[in-house]
């Protein structure tokens, strides 16, 4: 079976959105009801947060969802029996699992990158892997299970490693708009903007989508102008804290963003 | 056997650097120049300087007497708590504050727990002249209030840190997202031998001054540069790190870790990492974690706000897995009794980590001809209200 982010990614190269949330937050069955709503709304993919008690790499947003998802007693466990349902559900976009290493070292990494695939994702973030040892230890794991890996890469990444990331790659890469955490934020700088034309310009193989600080059409269409297209996590977090009506609100919130 | 990191950063099968992205370059900077750096004969006549005529080094080592007594051996304490500001923490904050002056970094983060590293880097900034910023968990901010104004005082700014429980695990993690955000012209002086490579090893260097001078001073004294035994406690582990480092390789020398067992090592209310933990990757380092099977972090417990860390440096996860260390504990009541005893037998109120390190004496049979040295890690002077409130005196 094709892997369904590479097949996205063969057919579309401008304005994908793939669109980030916590697991088991704001309740524990809201993970499934998201991916069907999101689904439908017509985001491209699907990025399924795994909660973590130290998330240094996120704002206060994404730290919060993750403590009340820990609290609602989510786990990476729950999660692959998750995924399935929401295949079972009939949802058809690429679902990517993002986490730090710690929770998925303990389910055991090999059992997880197995498991993950069967239950129906398509690809993995752990940010806090060093590339050898994805290199050195899990490559072929991923490879033979038709799992696409991630890496990101900041403003401060060197052009070197930006080109052994893209290497290492596949499926996309996730390039992280700012030095910073996670968090929305309204427009971007000159700096950030010349950032991704030195990026569009490096014929890289893999597409990459712009993270961090996207927050609506102006931010969202700005990065596609760059890239294959956005990824938005944080102001899609505080849309679900506060939503009413999940339904409207998420496919308002997509229709708004891709414009 | 090796103790000493390779070249990748590990200790056996700890280490390394797991990091974000974001964080890279950074550490990578870091890596790339720590060695250059603080083998340059420059660099070391200027440490050497501060330590000898700001901190007052060497710290004695002091026979002491009436303890050594009342276990019927030889026991020296390595006065680490004489140094300036009160603890081996200032050995380590020069050192990095040294290497961020070379990189050419114009501020200072850090974290801390019970504020003991924060006041040293408050320290040395003032000395150095260098924007400070500390972050500490909100609720060790009220239970360390002296050590806060201590910090003000020096010129500080001292954030709280507001997420999950409010202490050292939190203030850590405040402290690693203000370094995401700030990557260019900021330098993060961690407190302990945690973190990812090459913290670990570098602090560990900077401490290592304390186990040099054991050497000289026990040749001095004893005619025989090598103790029976050294004894230190571990939070995070840098005291210990520093005692054990030159007698890594003299297998003869018998290295005891003292952790904090809380109110027992079963209570759930502890932080005995190795007793409890298993492998995980906290802080940007694989070591060993208390955890949940689901990999959460515990929030772990001790009576000393500098032993309540969820982890310990990659250097111990290692030298417990090879068993070149003994790994025992203390629980808050031997500590505190310990605490006390040591008062009143030698004149010394330790501070209530070091006061774990004494306590755990009590588990050993000595020779009478054994030269024990303990670390005293600090003193107790801002322990006193935790004497107070425990009141058995």
């Amino acid at each position: 079976m094709k892997n369904r982010i590479t097949n996205l990614f063969s057919t579309k190269n401008k304005g994908i959105l793939s669109v980030f949330y916590t697991a088991g937050f704001p309740n524990m069955d809201s993970t499934v009801t998201i991916a069907k709503l999101l689904d439908q709304s017509g985001a491209d993919i699907i990025e399924i947060g795994i909660p973590f008690s130290d998330p240094v790499a996120d704002g206060p947003t994404i730290q919060q969802s993750n403590k009340i998802a820990l609290d609602n007693g989510m786990s990476v466990k729950l999660l692959i029996e998750q995924v399935k349902e929401i295949r079972k559900q009939n949802v058809k976009v690429p679902i990517i699992l993002m986490g730090y290493l710690n929770p998925v070292m303990q389910y055991g990494i090999e059992k997880f990158v197995k498991d993950a695939a069967e239950a129906g994702a398509d690809g993995l973030i752990l940010p806090d892997m060093p590339l050898y040892e994805y290199e050195e230890h899990y490559k072929s794991l991923f490879e033979a299970n038709n799992l696409c890996n991630t890496f990101l890469i900041s403003p401060t990444t060197s052009e070197e490693r930006i080109k052994r990331i893209d290497s290492l790659t596949k499926g996309f890469i996730y390039a992280v708009s700012a030095s910073s955490t996670t968090g929305a934020k309204n427009t971007f700088a000159d700096e950030q903007v010349q950032y991704f034309e030195k990026l569009n310009g490096m014929s890289l193989i893999n597409p990459f989508l712009i993270g961090f600080g996207i927050s609506n059409n102006h931010t969202f269409s700005k990065a596609s102008e760059y890239s294959a297209g956005a990824i938005v996590g944080s102001a899609f977090i505080n849309l679900l804290k506060d939503s009413k009506d999940l339904d409207t609100d998420i496919l308002n919130f997509v229709k708004q963003l891709k414009g | 056997m090796n103790y000493k990191v390779n070249d990748r950063g590990y200790y056996g099968n700890f280490g390394g650097a797991y990091i974000p992205e974001m964080l890279y370059p950074n550490v990578e900077e870091l890596r790339n120049n720590y060695l250059k750096i603080i083998s340059e004969e420059g660099f070391k006549k200027e440490f050497y300087d501060l330590l000898k005529n700001y901190v007052g080094r060497p710290s004695p080592l002091y026979f002491a007497g009436r303890l050594s007594q009342k276990h019927s051996t030889k026991i020296y304490l390595k006065r680490e708590d004489l140094c300036h500001t009160g603890s081996h923490k200032i050995n380590n904050t020069i050192g990095q504050i040294l290497v961020a002056k070379r990189l050419g970094k114009q501020k200072i983060i850090a974290e801390t727990g019970a504020g003991q590293h924060g006041v040293a880097t408050a320290t040395v900034c003032a000395l150095i002249g260098m924007e400070c910023t500390v972050y500490m968990g909100k609720v060790d901010m009220e239970r360390q209030k002296p050590n806060v104004e201590r910090m003000r005082i020096l010129g500080a700014k001292v954030v709280p840190a507001l997420s999950g429980n409010m202490t050292l695990k939190d203030a850590t993690n405040e402290a690693m997202r203000h370094w995401i955000n700030n990557p260019t012209d900021t330098h993060y002086i961690i407190g302990s031998v945690v973190g990812p490579h090459p913290y670990p090893d570098m602090v560990a260097r900077f401490q290592s001054v304390i186990s040099e001078e054991i050497k000289k001073q026990l040749e001095e004294q004893e005619g025989n540069p090598y103790p029976d035994y050294v004894f230190a406690c571990v939070g995070g582990g840098s005291n210990a790190a520093g005692a054990f480092f030159n007698f890594l390789d003299d297998e003869h020398v018998n290295l005891v870790a003292v952790e904090a067992a809380g109110k027992g090592i079963n209570s759930g209310e502890s932080a005995a990492t190795t007793a409890l933990g298993k492998p995980g990757v906290l802080h940007g380092s694989k070591t060993l974690l208390i955890q949940t099977e689901d990999g959460q972090v515990i929030e772990p417990y001790s009576i000393s706000a500098g032993l309540d860390y969820p982890g310990i440096g990659p250097i111990h996860s290692h030298l417990f897995e090879v068993g070149r260390a003994k790994f025992v504990s203390a629980t808050d009541d031997e500590a505190m009794d310990a605490g006390i005893g040591l008062s009143k037998l030698e004149g010394i109120i330790p501070a209530v980590e070091s006061a774990h390190a004494i306590a755990a004496l009590d588990q050993f049979q000595f020779d009478k001809d054994d030269i024990v040295v303990v670390n005293l890690s600090g003193r107790g002077d801002k322990d006193l209200e935790t004497y107070i409130r425990w009141g058995k005196y």
